[in-house]
């Protein structure tokens, strides 16, 4: 054995590996590292699963009123939870989360839901961070004009309260869940475009890209495989956190009544449908609300732990 | 410094023009004719021709556009057509909801926020710091609709008949009396102009209406009122508010000045709230100027389901009912609102940190 490989030997058996580490392995350690993002990754992975599994977890049609199956089922509506493990008499049909106005089980519902949630989270950012991208990429890379019209309009939309502005772009294309997710994804674009075109303008004058410039790179492949690269950090924070937000906006959308629309299985439609009965059947109310809260809340600590996991300031901490 | 004011005032002018034609067009392009929308399915045609000449709809587009901007320059927003009445009169009457929400909302955020997020910091890694941090965690992640109804639920129906029950909704109990401070002071009110305006705006301001006639029935039911609603929407503001303060001071404190201050024998109280806390209060203004943004957008939800006729429910009905006049002035207002709030974020730096110039 040479002197080097002597070395290397005694390093690894103190346990010291000189192996080369990729970022996102180191990433990845100090995620687990954190319990925050442990707990939200846990129950990000639970609700993944049901909402993949949702149809055969569900006891019963999401959609389909008792009283319509064959034989009906003896429920009322707005009946209270019936658990057996709880004293529920065991001749009555089981319903963990109650009955809800509509004389459907609230709990398949509730089950379903997760679905639609984690769906209408991917599916708004995913969309806000395409356009964004592009639009902060255009921006950040021309300058010029082209900068200022684009970051002018993204400023008059950021002026808006969110909300505010999706509600009237879901009145101007009309209520439903598709025009929902839309305005919430269009309302998200600025805080994309403008974490890209930052990391666009922070290196564009950097000498490697001058390299591939002078190495007859095109513009299109000395953004995309040069510049852009540097954007995904800040991206998959902002994205993580920016779902939760999104699933917020969506479930307040469709609490107001313009996003899905019954008798779609969306918690925040679901809540708001039994607004009225929050002294009489508070199951129906709450219980959709905390499953937003938890699906939201996954989404903030992952999108916590990511932040602090992929800061480079923080490198001495691994 | 006069200088500086003058020029963001005139950079923002852009953007305000910018905001007045993306509400003109939307209120525009909102599918489905107003006049149906207003006066009902039942209209006839004859009605309806009459209805769109009335209120300008049968000219150009680019035409209504330029009659609003002159409009809006003179501070004139027009008629709202479902409740016909001059919106600026409605806005008189809705808006002050809304401030004293907002306001309330922002002290319930401010007054535990930042404490909580001073302590947690002081207290690093303490049970204190983990049980603020997992609460701000859940506070910034439950909907604002769910925390109202839950308050509702838990202050209005479970502590019924103890002293800590609290009202669902509304702003003063039927019965109370709340006679305008004009009226008491014998004022003599002009029949038009600005004055008359400011002086229903002032006393619709309940709490403040209620201290100038010394009118202690009033405050304390309004008080009582409020309670849950700023709760309700000063929680995610609150939530955010410690998590930042948090991490601002552990910046702060890990300092050498820090060290500097407590060697020299300074009392911890001294260095933490002389030393540390004012240097931490730049990044604080600046999620506490974003955080009142986001208030309105919550102020739709708050004002839902506490019953509260403000600026965001108005708004929002308005929007689903099509009433151009009211989308268009409380959309203005809300965003010159905005440019003030991103102004004096901005003034404020310099005032906090002398080395940061405005120029």
């Amino acid at each position: 054995m040479t002197n080097a490989e002597n070395k290397i030997a005694t390093l690894d058996a103190e346990g010291i590996s000189l192996k080369s580490v990729s970022l996102w392995q180191i990433t990845w350690r100090r995620l687990f590292r954190r319990l925050s993002a442990v707990v939200g990754m846990i129950v990000l992975g639970v609700l993944i699963v049901i909402a993949l599994t949702a149809q055969w977890l569900a006891p019963y049609d999401p959609i389909v009123p008792m009283m319509d199956l064959t034989p009906p089922e003896p429920v009322k509506a707005r009946q209270d939870p019936c658990i057996h493990l709880f004293g529920c008499p065991r001749d009555q049909p089981q319903h963990i989360a109650g009955i809800d106005g509509n004389v459907r089980d609230q709990f398949s519902r509730l089950l379903y839901g997760a679905r639609l949630s984690l769906m209408i989270g991917f599916s708004t950012v995913g969309f806000a961070i395409i356009i964004g991208t592009i639009l902060g990429a255009v921006a950040g890379y021309l300058g010029g004009w082209a900068d200022n019209v684009i970051m002018r309009f993204m400023d008059v939309l950021l002026a808006f309260p969110s909300l505010l502005l999706a509600i009237a772009i879901v009145t101007v294309l009309g209520p439903g869940l598709i025009n929902a997710l839309l305005a919430i994804g269009i309302v998200s674009i600025p805080a994309y475009a403008r974490v890209v075109r930052a990391s666009v303008l922070s290196v564009r004058e950097m000498e490697y890209v001058s390299a591939t410039r002078a190495l007859g790179g095109s513009n299109i492949q000395i953004l995309f495989r040069r510049i852009l690269p540097n954007a995904l950090t800040p991206l998959i924070v902002q994205g993580t956190l920016g779902i939760a937000t999104a699933i917020l906006d969506s479930a307040a959308l469709s609490f107001l009544g313009l996003g899905a629309q019954p008798p779609t299985p969306e918690w925040g439609a679901m809540l708001g449908a039994e607004r009225n009965q929050v002294f009489t059947a508070p199951h129906l109310v709450f219980l959709p609300g905390i499953a937003i809260a938890l699906t939201v809340l996954s989404f903030n600590l992952l999108g916590d732990g990511l932040r602090d996991a992929l800061d480079p300031r923080l490198a001495h901490v691994s | 410094m006069v200088q500086y004011l003058l020029r963001r005032v005139i950079a923002s002018i852009p953007v305000l023009f910018g905001i007045l034609i993306v509400t003109f067009i939307i209120a525009r392009v909102i599918p489905g004719d107003p006049c149906r929308a207003i006066l009902g399915e039942k209209a006839t045609a004859e009605i309806c021709e009459r209805f769109i000449e009335l209120h300008g709809l049968d000219r150009p587009i680019h035409e209504q556009l330029f009659i609003y901007m002159g409009e809006v320059l003179r501070g004139d927003f027009g008629e709202s057509i479902r409740f016909s009445m001059p919106v600026t009169r409605l806005l008189i009457e809705r808006l002050p909801t809304t401030v004293e929400l907002s306001i309330s909302a922002l002290l319930v955020s401010l007054v535990i926020g930042i404490p909580l997020g001073i302590i947690s910091a002081v207290k690093h890694n303490s049970y204190i710091d983990v049980i603020t941090m997992v609460w701000a965690n859940i506070g910034v992640s439950v909907p604002v609709f769910l925390l109202g109804l839950m308050l509702a639920y838990v202050f209005s129906l479970l502590l019924k008949d103890t002293p800590f029950w609290l009202p669902p909704s509304g702003r003063v109990s039927p019965g109370v009396p709340d006679d305008p401070f004009y009226e008491v002071w014998k004022l003599t009110v002009p029949e038009s102009g600005f004055l008359p305006a400011f002086y229903q705006f002032i006393s619709r301001l309940n709490i403040l209406n209620a201290l100038l006639t010394s009118n202690w029935e009033l405050l304390k039911d309004s008080i009582k009122h409020l309670i849950l609603p700023s709760l309700a929407l000063g929680t995610i503001p609150m939530a955010l508010i410690a998590r930042m303060a948090r991490s601002a001071m552990l910046d702060v404190l890990g300092q050498d000045y820090i060290r500097t201050a407590r060697a020299k024998g300074l009392r911890q109280r001294v260095v933490v709230m002389k030393h540390a806390f004012r240097n931490a209060l730049l990044p604080l203004v600046t999620i506490i100027g974003l955080s009142l943004g986001s208030l309105l957008g919550g102020a739709v939800l708050t004002e839902t389901i506490f019953g509260l006729s403000g600026v965001g429910r108005t708004l929002f009905e308005a929007i689903t009912a099509r009433d151009y006049g009211i989308v268009q002035a409380f959309t203005v207002v809300i965003a010159v609102f905005f440019v003030i709030i991103n102004l004096l974020v901005d003034l404020s730096y310099s005032y906090l940190d002398p080395r940061i110039r405005l120029e």
